[in-house]
Parts: structure tokens; C-alpha cells; sequence
């Protein structure tokens, strides 16, 4: 599996976009995130980023790690900013101020940028259509300030806001569906990515470039200081996260559904919580919760997805052994460019 | 030839935006901005205005989508009111930190609460200290002229800053005045088209809005200051500039009768058209009593206060808004300081009148001069903290 995922990284440019020498902890699933998509997105593009980790670990002044046109303006706005730098650019091209070729412009926030402070910001900029990418960084919390509970800090999950108290303990509230809230606006495109599977990573991001009109990328983003982690495990918490169900990696396509990487049999959850210091506090009884809420989204999803690929179903249950093999089996089928 | 049109001065404003050349309106409706904002959504949908309307979810996002706009290079127009003002404020010190020459109409309308949709001056000066260029403007021709005044001073290239013009609701932007409207040959060569060095583009990958740590945040501040002070010769120049092509002057601070005045009132905005006529009545009925109008706001006018005020015994300050607990109102406050240390200074007294659209009339100006007149006659130096005038005692 090693190997597939070395070679899946090295398809990618070997220019750095998103410059080393940033400040982020070390195996931050982030930066590794952020790394791919920017080489994606390669050159062509100009960024605006909210406030957060990534923010601050690229930007002390007067270093800066971007190679990139890129903007910091505040926490809650990057989707409004993104916004401005669409209008302005469409404008002058109009006008014939600056030259015809496209620029994409891209946004770029954590999870409490995007689901909480930044929803309205991002609901404006989705309902008004303009071309632009957003990329929402989900590490689940607060990180920057410390940790603090986010509407996406999953059930069970001890945060500094949600501590393990005597009455109370860990996230109270569900994870916030940050999909099927971007997909009410009736984008043409939104997807979930990980950076446990770059290659399907990379595709989704040159799908959000290319739509015209908002595209949605939510990419999960272990944090080993906020997740309770090691550093080494973060891109392996992230590939759980997929094969558990817990985070599917689907795309919703003019309002279809695929699911880009299939599951036939879920890993159980528990695996992927109890390796990780936030979860510590769970009961069987909440750990048993969760198991049945991520069965019952995993049905819906799949239901949802009407044109699921019967190939699809070649892939061998994801028992423990055979995880190795078959993933990296759909690491190249994704090259390939078949469906998984 | 120019010409003069009677219209609304909500309606000349959007004139004026729409022929400066703007590429990107962004703003949120609220009164009494609205007619302004509408007029230009009408321009956009008539092809009038050669740019896009992005039509925001909130003052918050008008302002961030400003700032995106600006920094892709773009000449970028908003305006607001109080509780839009509010919500957009913690955008205000950025997209001047960011050095970004935006042109904001501030139709200045009371904060809540109480909610009130009418005039006073409590909006713009919760953002006194955002370090922004900010002036008032009292009449429709005013308005008109200052958005491209505004544009010349905001894109110059030692300035780069943001221009907030401040224009009383309701009282100036309702109000129907006749306006000279300028051709394009008239306006030709004023407003060069905008040319930033610094913009968001892939051919210059550069970094806006990096963070300081303490070693730098100072230097910033000082920088930041520095620039706005030194504003002030390109705020003249564009003034200047615009006379010598229209006849239309303006100065930071204009006078009436001041120089052989023992009592001067100041003010600023539309309230200045109300305490000009109560000047010369009271001149004609030979009283020494001259009006000093502030238009320039930030940066302060030290100087060329100093000099018009110096010579009067009095200064009978209006304020529009309340620093509640503080030192007086926010104008009079900041002429005490501008006034401390120099030669016999004269009296100030703080009056704060027209809060949330209450009427101020002639009449009111003769009584707050004749109050200060005897107040001062028994003690010459120091003025009362302050006075909200003319509200009526509760029982
Ligand atoms: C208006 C405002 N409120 C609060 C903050 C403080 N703050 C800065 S970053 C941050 C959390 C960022 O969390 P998230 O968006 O999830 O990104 P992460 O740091 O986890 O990558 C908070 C609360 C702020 N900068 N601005
Ligand atoms: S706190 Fe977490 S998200 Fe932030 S830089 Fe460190 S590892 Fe990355």
C-alpha cells in the first residue's frame, strides 16, 4: 500500500505551491491536503484564505509560503472575498483591462470558517453563482485557537468547548452535513477528499476548476495535537475515516451522486475512534450509536447514488488483511480513470 | 456645457458612480441608502454601468467582497448606513490596512438602539479610528463631486487609501436639489483610469493580508499613520484640481465669518447649511459670530484649524453623537486636543444636537450661542463638559 501511495503522490507536479518551511505541526493531515490540492490547482489561479491554522503557519510577515496570488482578510468571509476577486477580475476582463485567459479563484477556510462563522458568507457567494472553488480544510475543531468545538467536531469528540466533564462529556450535537448543505444551493459540483487517496483528491480538484459556477471540495484533515494522534498515523486516521464510512469519498455531479470509492463492507468504527485521544471518553453504548448512524448514512448515500458502477462491486470487502491490497488496486484504477 | 438637473441626491450619487467608471458595486440595502444602491442595480441592468453588481448577502460580505474586488485591480464602489456600517466594521481597519483605494458613500443614519432609521453622525464615528481618509459633504453637489474627488485622492499612488464620504440621511440623501451633472469631455483627464502596481494576479504571484507578531505589528501601525497624514497634500491637490475645472472649491475646514468672530460654531455635514443661516442672522443683528465648517475628518486638520479658530474667544461645538461616559462629543473632543497648548485658546463647549434625526433649527443655534455667550461670561476658560441639548427632561 506504501508503495501505490508514494507513486500516486509522484504523478503530482514536483513544483511546490504551497512552499515548505510553513509553521504547521508536524504530520499535519492539513498541509498535506493543502500541498495536493495547490498542486492541482497549479499556477493559474489567485486564493483567498480564512483565518485558521493554514493561515497562520504560511503567513508571518514577512515570510510567506505561497507561490501563489493569495489573500488573508478575516475569519468569516473567504467565500465573500472570493467573491470580490471573481467580480473584479470578470469586470476587467469585460473591460479589457487585463487579458482573456481564465484565472480560477479559489477559497479557502477550515471547518469553522466554512460551518459555522463563514456559512452565511458561503451560502451568499454559492446562491450567487460565481465561478470560483471553495475548499473547506475539516479538522474537525477550532485548531487554531486552541481546539475548541466546531459543528464539526463529530459526536463524542473532547474538544476544549465540549470537555470530558462528570455530566456531559465530549460533542453533545452530530456533525454538521456541510454536503448536503452546499448541494441545496443546486451547485453544479461538490465533493468530499481526503488525503489518504490523492489521485482522487487531484481529480476532484481539477473537477471544481473546470466547473462553471461553485464548486464545493470538503477535505477531511486529521490533526495529530487536536485529534489526540500520533504524527504518523494522521494520513492513516484519514484513510480509516474513509473505509469506516465515517467519511465517504463521493462527489454529487449536477446533482448526481457517485460514491468514488466504494465500500462493500464498512470497517468498523471502532477501529478508527479508539485510536484517538478525543474519543477516549466514548461508551460502548455511544461508540454503538455511532456504528448505526454511519451504516444508516452509508445505505443513504448509496442509495442516493443511482449509478454506482457495477464494477464496483469487483472490490473485495475491505476485510482487515486485504485493506493493503485493494486499496492500492483502486489507487491505480483511479489513475486509470475508471470508476471505482 | 455642465448641467444643472433638479434630482434626488441619492440619484446624483449614483450619477457619479456610474460615470467615474466604477468596475464593481457591492452593497447590502438599508435606509436611507437604498436609493442609491437601487439606482445603480437599475444602471447594471440598463447596461448604464460598464461593471457587475455583486448583490451581497450582508454589509459583512459587501465589505470583503470590496476588498477581493480592489485587490484584483478593480475600482470598487459600496455604501452603507449604521447597522450596516456595524457589521462591516471589523472590515473597515483591514481594507485600509490593505492599502486599498475603495470609495465607501456613508449615508449616516443613528446606531441602535433604540432603533432609529434617521440622522445623526453615531455610525461614522464608531469607525473614527479605522484609518480611513473620511470627510462630509453637506449638499448634493457636494456628494456628487466627491465621489471622483474621492477616487482621485483614494488611487494616488503615496496614498492608497480608502475614502469614506459621509452625506447626512434623509436630510441630504431624500432631498431633491439641483445638481450639475459634467459631461465626459468635462470630466476627461480627471479621474485617470485606475492603474494599481500591487493586484492579485498569476503573472505576480505577491501575499495580501500577512499577520504581524508583536516584532512588526508597531511598525505597521506607524506606517499605516504615517500614510494617512501624509494624505493630506493629495487631499488638497485633488481639491484643487477639481476647482480649477468646475469652480467648485473646497478646503478641509471652511469659514464664514471667522475672522473677526468672538464666537465660532463648528460643525460638520448638512447641519453646516442650517448654522450658516442662523451666522447671518445673527450678523445682521450685529453679533460677532462666524461658522466653521469641518469637512475634512481624517486626517485631522490641525493646522488649518488651529489658524481659523485662534482668534475667537468662543468655539461652540455641534456633535451628532454621544461618547457616553467620555470627554465630551467626539468633534469637540478632538478640538480641545487640537487647541491645548496653544495661546490664550478659546472656550470650546460641547453641544450634541440632532440625534437620531431630531430637528435642529436656526433657532437652536442662537440659543446655544447666547447660553455659551453668558455661560463664558462668567468663566472665560473652560467650557462645560458637555450638554445634550435640547432634550427634554423626564419626570
Ligand atoms: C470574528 C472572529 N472570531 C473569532 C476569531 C478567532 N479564531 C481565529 S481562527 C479560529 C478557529 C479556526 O478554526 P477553523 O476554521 O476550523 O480552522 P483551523 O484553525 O481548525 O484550521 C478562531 C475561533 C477570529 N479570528 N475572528
Ligand atoms: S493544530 Fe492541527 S491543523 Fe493546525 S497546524 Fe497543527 S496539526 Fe495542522
Amino acid at each position: 500500500m506504501s508503495d501505490a501511495n508514494v507513486y500516486a503522490v509522484k504523478t503530482l507536479t514536483s513544483k511546490e505551491y504551497f512552499a515548505p518551511g510553513h509553521r504547521a505541526c508536524s504530520g499535519c493531515g492539513q498541509a498535506v491536503a493543502v500541498r495536493m490540492v495547490q498542486k492541482a490547482l497549479g499556477r493559474n489561479i489567485v486564493m483567498a484564505s480564512a483565518t485558521g491554522c493554514m493561515e497562520v503557519v504560511s503567513s508571518p510577515f514577512p515570510q510567506s509560503s505561497w507561490e501563489v496570488p493569495w489573500i488573508h482578510v478575516a475569519f468569516e468571509n473567504a467565500a465573500a472575498v472570493a467573491s470580490g476577486i471573481e467580480a473584479g477580475l470578470k469586470a476587467q476582463r469585460r473591460k479589457g483591462k487585463i487579458d482573456g485567459r481564465k484565472i480560477t479563484v479559489v477559497a479557502m477556510a477550515g471547518d469553522g470558517g466554512t460551518a459555522d462563522i463563514g456559512l452565511q458568507a458561503l451560502s451568499g457567494a454559492l446562491e450567487r453563482g460565481h465561478d470560483f472553488l471553495y475548499v473547506c480544510y475539516d479538522n474537525e475543531a477550532y485548531m487554531n485557537t486552541g481546539v475548541q468545538r466546531s459543528s464539526a467536531t463529530p459526536f463524542g469528540a473532547v474538544t476544549t468547548t465540549s470537555p470530558a466533564g462528570r455530566v456531559n462529556s465530549g460533542q453533545l450535537t452530530w456533525k454538521k452535513n456541510m454536503m448536503r448543505i452546499t448541494a441545496a444551493h443546486d451547485i453544479p459540483y461538490a465533493a468530499t477528499a481526503s488525503p489518504s487517496h490523492p489521485l482522487d483528491l487531484v481529480e476532484k480538484v481539477k473537477k471544481g476548476m473546470e466547473t462553471e459556477g461553485p464548486a464545493y471540495l470538503h477535505v477531511l484533515s486529521p490533526c495529530p495535537p487536536g485529534w489526540g494522534i500520533a504524527a504518523e498515523d494522521s494520513i492513516q486516521l484519514a484513510r480509516l475515516a474513509v473505509e469506516t464510512g465515517i467519511f465517504p469519498l463521493y462527489e454529487i455531479d449536477k446533482g448526481k451522486h457517485r460514491i468514488t470509492m466504494n465500500l462493500e463492507k464498512l470497517v468498523p468504527v471502532k477501529q478508527y475512534l479508539k485510536k484517538q485521544g478525543r474519543f477516549r471518553r466514548l461508551s460502548p453504548e455511544m461508540m454503538e450509536e455511532i456504528q448505526e448512524r454511519v451504516c444508516k448514512e452509508w445505505q443513504e448515500l448509496r442509495e442516493k447514488a443511482e449509478q454506482i458502477d457495477p464494477s464496483a462491486g469487483a472490490d473485495e470487502a475491505l476485510s482487515k488483511e486485504q485493506e493493503g491490497e485493494t486499496e492500492a488496486a483502486k489507487i491505480f484504477r483511479v489513475k486509470a480513470g475508471a470508476p471505482v | 456645457m455642465a448641467k444643472r438637473i433638479g434630482m434626488e441626491v441619492s440619484i446624483a450619487a449614483a450619477e457619479a458612480v456610474k460615470q467615474a467608471d466604477v468596475d464593481v458595486v457591492a452593497a447590502y440595502p438599508i435606509t436611507p441608502q437604498t436609493h442609491i444602491v437601487e439606482k445603480l442595480s437599475e444602471f447594471a441592468a440598463d447596461g448604464q454601468l460598464d461593471g457587475e453588481y455583486v448583490t451581497v448577502e450582508s454589509e459583512h460580505s459587501a465589505m470583503s467582497v470590496c476588498i477581493g474586488s480592489q485587490a484584483s485591480g478593480a475600482r470598487t464602489f459600496t455604501s452603507t448606513s449604521s447597522q450596516g456600517l456595524a457589521l462591516m466594521s471589523e472590515l473597515v481597519p483591514i481594507v485600509s490596512a490593505l492599502r486599498l483605494p475603495l470609495v465607501m458613500l456613508l449615508v449616516n443614519r443613528s446606531l441602535s438602539g433604540p432603533l432609529s432609521i434617521w440622522n445623526d453622525h453615531s455610525d461614522v464615528m464608531s469607525i473614527r479610528d479605522s484609518g480611513c481618509i473620511q470627510l462630509f459633504v453637506k449638499n448634493g453637489q457636494e456628494v456628487y463631486d466627491h465621489v471622483f474627488i474621492g477616487y482621485r485622492i483614494a488611487e494616488k499612488e503615496n496614498v492608497l487609501l480608502p475614502v469614506i464620504i459621509n452625506m447626512d440621511g434623509f436630510i441630504l440623501s431624500h432631498t431633491f436639489e439641483p445638481v450639475e451633472i459634467m459631461t465626459p469631455d468635462e470630466l476627461k483627464g480627471y479621474l485617470p483610469p485606475y492603474q494599481p502596481k500591487y493586484t492579485l494576479h498569476p503573472d505576480h504571484p505577491l501575499t495580501m493580508g500577512a499577520y504581524a507578531t508583536p516584532a512588526l505589528y508597531t511598525e505597521a501601525k506607524k506606517a499605516h499613520d504615517e500614510v494617512l497624514k501624509a494624505s493630506y497634500p493629495s487631499i488638497l491637490e485633488a481639491w484643487n484640481s477639481w476647482g480649477k475645472r468646475t469652480g467648485r472649491h473646497y478646503r478641509p475646514v471652511e469659514e464664514l465669518f471667522c475672522q473677526d468672530a468672538d464666537t465660532i460654531i463648528v460643525s460638520m455635514g448638512s447641519l453646516s447649511e442650517t448654522a450658516a443661516e442662523a451666522v447671518k442672522l445673527m450678523r445682521d443683528q450685529g453679533e460677532k459670530v462666524g461658522l466653521l465648517e469641518l469637512r475634512l475628518w481624517r486626517p485631522f486638520p490641525f493646522e488649518e484649524f488651529s489658524r481659523a479658530a485662534a482668534g475667537a474667544q468662543r468655539l461652540i461645538v455641534m456633535d451628532r453623537a454621544v461618547s457616553s461616559g467620555g470627554p465630551g462629543g467626539p468633534v469637540a473632543s478632538e478640538i480641545r486636543s487640537a487647541l491645548y497648548g496653544i495661546n490664550n485658546p478659546p472656550r470650546v463647549d460641547s453641544y450634541i444636537i440632532g440625534l437620531g434625526g431630531r430637528n435642529v433649527t436656526i433657532q437652536d443655534f442662537v440659543e446655544m450661542v447666547e447660553k455659551t455667550e453668558a455661560e463664558s461670561a462668567l468663566s472665560p476658560v473652560t467650557g462645560s463638559t458637555y450638554e445634550i441639548f435640547g432634550a427634554r427632561e423626564h419626570h
